[in-house]
């Protein structure tokens, strides 16, 4: 009971505690509604923040796995067609390769072979190089051959020529004509006729000929040779030798020995022979006549239908009359 | 006694015959007598000698008739009008071999002067007895018949065709192989005298088999022998392929090349011919003469010889070169070049000169290359001096021009061809226009020289018809240059500048 004496001593402190705080919570109301609406506002805002945030994790999330997938998967193709482009780009470089040697090898054997001609050239020239030389050479050599006969024969001919004016030698007692003494020293066919060997004359044989028929003059005067000169003359030779070359009978050659008639002679011996000897009627033509029956033939590819007329047909002698005209046809046949 | 005396007559008469006619045949050997024996009537009595009974007078009658008619040909018309001939031919089968020498040496006096006497000896039917002639033992009377078979096969095709049928060849070609040298060179110098008329002679003589021992023969150092034998390989081949083809197919290559180094200059000259004859034929041919080296020798050849014998030389290389611009090029790079320009300059010949120029024209006709090769030479000016001289023959004239006009169409070597631009005439100056038109677009250090070289204003002055080709060539070069150039170098711009400074008003 003590409490609720209490309360009746605070009854009117309560009422006017209620009236005072209703005032002030009437007017303290709209601030702490605004207040509340404020605090609930933001933490709606809050919640509604966190949760959109929560959900664009999400979101990013599965778009993240989702763009990694699709790029991965892209990159592949990407990676694939690199790849293959590598490829083309080796295998294109490769066909270039072939296709390079093989143009060159078809133009070189098919169409024209530059270095083939080069070379060509090249050796053309080394070719002519040599060509030349040889036959310089060669010019050169028939040169001096030509020279060396040419003095050769001029030797020879100038030995000839001082063997036969041996007899111009200067003596001890008379200069010749080419030792002159008023010269400074003696010229020089001088010198050749002093080095210069005697003519050898073919010597007679030194036994008379037995077997030859000796003409009558040899048989008288072996010894006794008349005489030629009326001074000795020199070294003779023994008389029987000069006799006998003297008197050596003739050795005609054999164009002179043959008759003048002798192919007239042969002929009668030989159809003499033949009539006695002959057994067969048809003689046996030797081939050189055959040439003659044979019709010329001419080339098959100028051969033209229009036959060139055979020889002997159109103006034969025999045939023809106009050109026969004053001519004796009849006298001289020959065989 | 009396006998003795009657003999005694008919010898003085014998030995009267024989001085009479020995010294008639040593007169007739000197030219200035024979007039006055033919006035004095000497055939008359020659004639009458021919039928003598002793030999020696006929013989030496014949050989004289035969030195008379050897002389001019009137008195060879005089032995053939008096008959005598039939007797000759007759006798020619019958009599010993000195009178068979004199009679084929009458035979072939008469025969060398004209067709028509050779044609009155055929018909009075030598051959068959020159033919048998040829088969005798003894070479002197081989020799006298084959020489007279050759005056008479020399003249035209008919009577060289006479000869064939009468069956000489084959008896010629084994006179060929006989010893003697003299025999060898009347029988190939008779073998080219019947070749060289038609191909079929010609495969007559080869059917035989000549060309093994021609081609032997060229080894022999006689030099009149080779003279002939290369004239008879060259009158062989000159005909057609097959027979330029046998000949070369005996082995002549490369040693006939030494008879190039020969002292004779007959005998270069026909194996230069002979050379020629061969390459004309086909591509083939030259490049085995090519081959051979022998592009060289006739070069060497050409420096070597003066005069007419130049020209199958000349001949030669213009045809090697003609057939392809391989064997061209060939002839260039075996120092052609110069060696023709050389003889160019030194004859004075209108006919080989006609044969440089034509020969320069297919050297230099192929490509630019070669047409530079030849232009290098300093050849072009002197072409177009010989076009241009009126001196020269038209031939020469003609030639020149084509050769001129083929080189220039490949020229591109700008340095030759600007001495043209002043001389040439219109009708070779637009193909050098041409080719300047052609070169200077892509060139730049061209386009420059040719400006200061004074091309670019020759060029100026240029009068050409609007429309023509040459215009259009003209307007190509003025093309490449700025047009202030042009301008400058076109003529009267002096003129026209001095007009403009008249004109000016200071302000």
């Amino acid at each position: 009971m003590a409490a609720l004496l209490q309360l009746y001593t605070q009854i009117n402190v309560i009422k006017e505690e209620y009236y005072t705080r209703n005032r002030i919570a009437e007017e303290n109301r709209q601030r702490e509604h605004d207040a509340a609406v404020k605090i609930q506002s933001w933490f709606r805002g809050c919640q509604v923040r966190a949760y959109l945030s929560h959900i664009h994790r999400q979101a990013t999330v599965i778009q993240k796995t989702c763009r990694g997938f699709a790029a991965r998967q892209h990159f592949r193709e990407r990676l694939k067609t690199a790849y293959f482009l590598m490829k083309i780009h080796f295998y294109n470089k490769m066909a270039v390769k072939i296709q390079q040697r093989w143009r060159g090898y078809f133009v070189r054997t098919y169409v024209h072979n530059f270095y083939a001609r080069k070379r060509y050239l090249d050796e053309l020239a080394k070719k002519n190089g040599q060509i030349r030389r040889e036959l310089e050479e060669l010019a050169e050599q028939q040169r001096k051959e030509r020279e060396r006969t040419a003095m050769e024969k001029e030797e020879k001919e100038k030995y000839t020529q001082a063997q036969r004016l041996h007899f111009l030698l200067s003596t001890k007692q008379c200069p010749g004509v080419f030792n002159s003494p008023f010269r400074q020293e003696p010229d020089e066919m001088e010198l050749r006729l002093r080095r210069v060997k005697p003519v050898r004359t073919q010597s007679a044989p030194k036994e008379p000929w037995h077997l030859n028929q000796q003409p009558l003059s040899l048989q008288y005067n072996k010894d006794k040779l008349p005489p030629i000169h009326k001074t000795p003359q020199g070294p003779f030779r023994p008389a029987v030798e000069v006799q006998q070359q003297r008197y050596r009978p003739l050795e005609p050659s054999l164009r002179v020995a043959t008759s003048i008639t002798a192919l007239e002679e042969a002929r009668e011996e030989l159809r003499r022979q033949e009539w006695r000897t002959r057994l067969i009627d048809q003689p046996f033509v030797p081939f050189s006549k055959a040439q003659r029956n044979r019709r010329y033939e001419s080339l098959l590819h100028t051969a033209s239908p229009y036959q060139q007329e055979e020889y002997g047909k159109k103006h034969f002698r025999e045939e023809d009359q106009d050109q026969l005209k004053g001519k004796q046809a009849d006298h001289f046949t020959p065989r | 006694m009396s006998q003795r005396q009657v003999l005694q007559v008919f010898e003085q008469y014998q030995k009267a015959r024989t001085q009479f006619v020995q010294t008639v045949a040593d007169l007739a050997t000197r030219p200035q007598n024979i007039e006055t024996l033919q006035n004095a009537g000497v055939m008359s009595l020659l004639r009458p000698l021919l039928l003598d009974a002793v030999p020696t007078v006929q013989q030496t009658a014949a050989l004289a008739l035969g030195r008379l008619a050897n002389y001019n040909d009137d008195l060879a018309d005089a032995i053939v009008k008096a008959d005598i001939l039939p007797q000759l031919v007759y006798s020619l089968a019958e009599q010993n071999r000195f009178y068979k020498k004199a009679a084929a040496f009458v035979l072939r006096a008469v025969a060398k002067h004209s067709a028509e006497l050779a044609q009155a000896v055929v018909d009075c039917g030598a051959l068959d007895a020159l033919v048998v002639s040829v088969e005798e033992f003894d070479p002197g009377v081989k020799e006298a018949a084959a020489w007279a078979l050759g005056y008479i096969a020399r003249h035209n095709a008919q009577l060289a065709q006479a000869v064939v049928d009468a069956g000489a060849v084959p008896l010629l070609v084994l006179c060929i192989q006989e010893p003697e040298i003299a025999l060898k060179r009347i029988a190939a110098s008779t073998l080219s005298d019947i070749a060289k008329h038609s191909p079929e002679l010609a495969q007559t003589v080869v059917d035989t088999g000549a060309i093994a021992h021609l081609a032997q023969m060229t080894l022999n150092p006689d030099a009149k022998l080779k003279r002939q034998v290369f004239s008879a390989l060259g009158q062989i081949s000159k005909h057609s392929v097959d027979l330029a083809e046998m000949v070369v197919e005996a082995e002549i290559f490369p040693a006939v090349l030494s008879s190039l180094k020969d002292p004779d200059e007959y005998v270069k000259k026909n194996v230069t011919t002979m050379m020629r004859e061969i390459t004309k034929h086909t591509p083939e041919l030259s490049q085995m003469i090519v081959n051979a080296g022998g592009v060289a020798a006739v070069i060497d050849y050409l420096g070597d010889s003066r005069g007419n014998v130049r020209l199958p030389g000349i001949m030669m290389l213009g045809y090697i070169a003609a057939h392809s611009e391989n064997l061209a090029m060939a002839v260039i790079v075996s120092k052609g070049v110069p060696q023709l320009a050389i003889c160019m300059a030194e004859e004075s010949e209108d006919h080989i000169k006609a044969a440089t120029a034509w020969a320069f024209g297919q050297i230099g006709q192929h490509t630019p290359e070669h047409a530079r090769a030849v232009a290098a030479a300093n050849v072009l000016p002197k072409l177009l001096n010989l076009y241009l001289d009126t001196q020269s023959s038209e031939d020469l004239q003609v030639k020149a021009k084509k050769a001129l006009k083929n080189i220039l169409q490949k020229c591109t070597y700008l340095p030759a061809l600007e001495p043209l631009l002043y001389e040439a005439p219109s009708n070779i100056l637009k193909h050098v226009i041409c080719q300047f038109s052609k070169v200077l677009p892509h060139d730049s250090k061209a386009r420059r020289l040719f400006v200061t070289s004074g091309g670019l204003k020759k060029v100026q002055e240029i009068k050409a018809e609007p429309g023509s080709a040459l215009q259009e060539h003209i307007n190509a070069i003025n093309n490449c240059y700025p047009e202030e150039i042009v301008r400058y170098y076109s003529p009267g711009y002096s003129e026209v500048l001095l007009e403009r400074v008249d004109n000016y008003q200071p302000s």
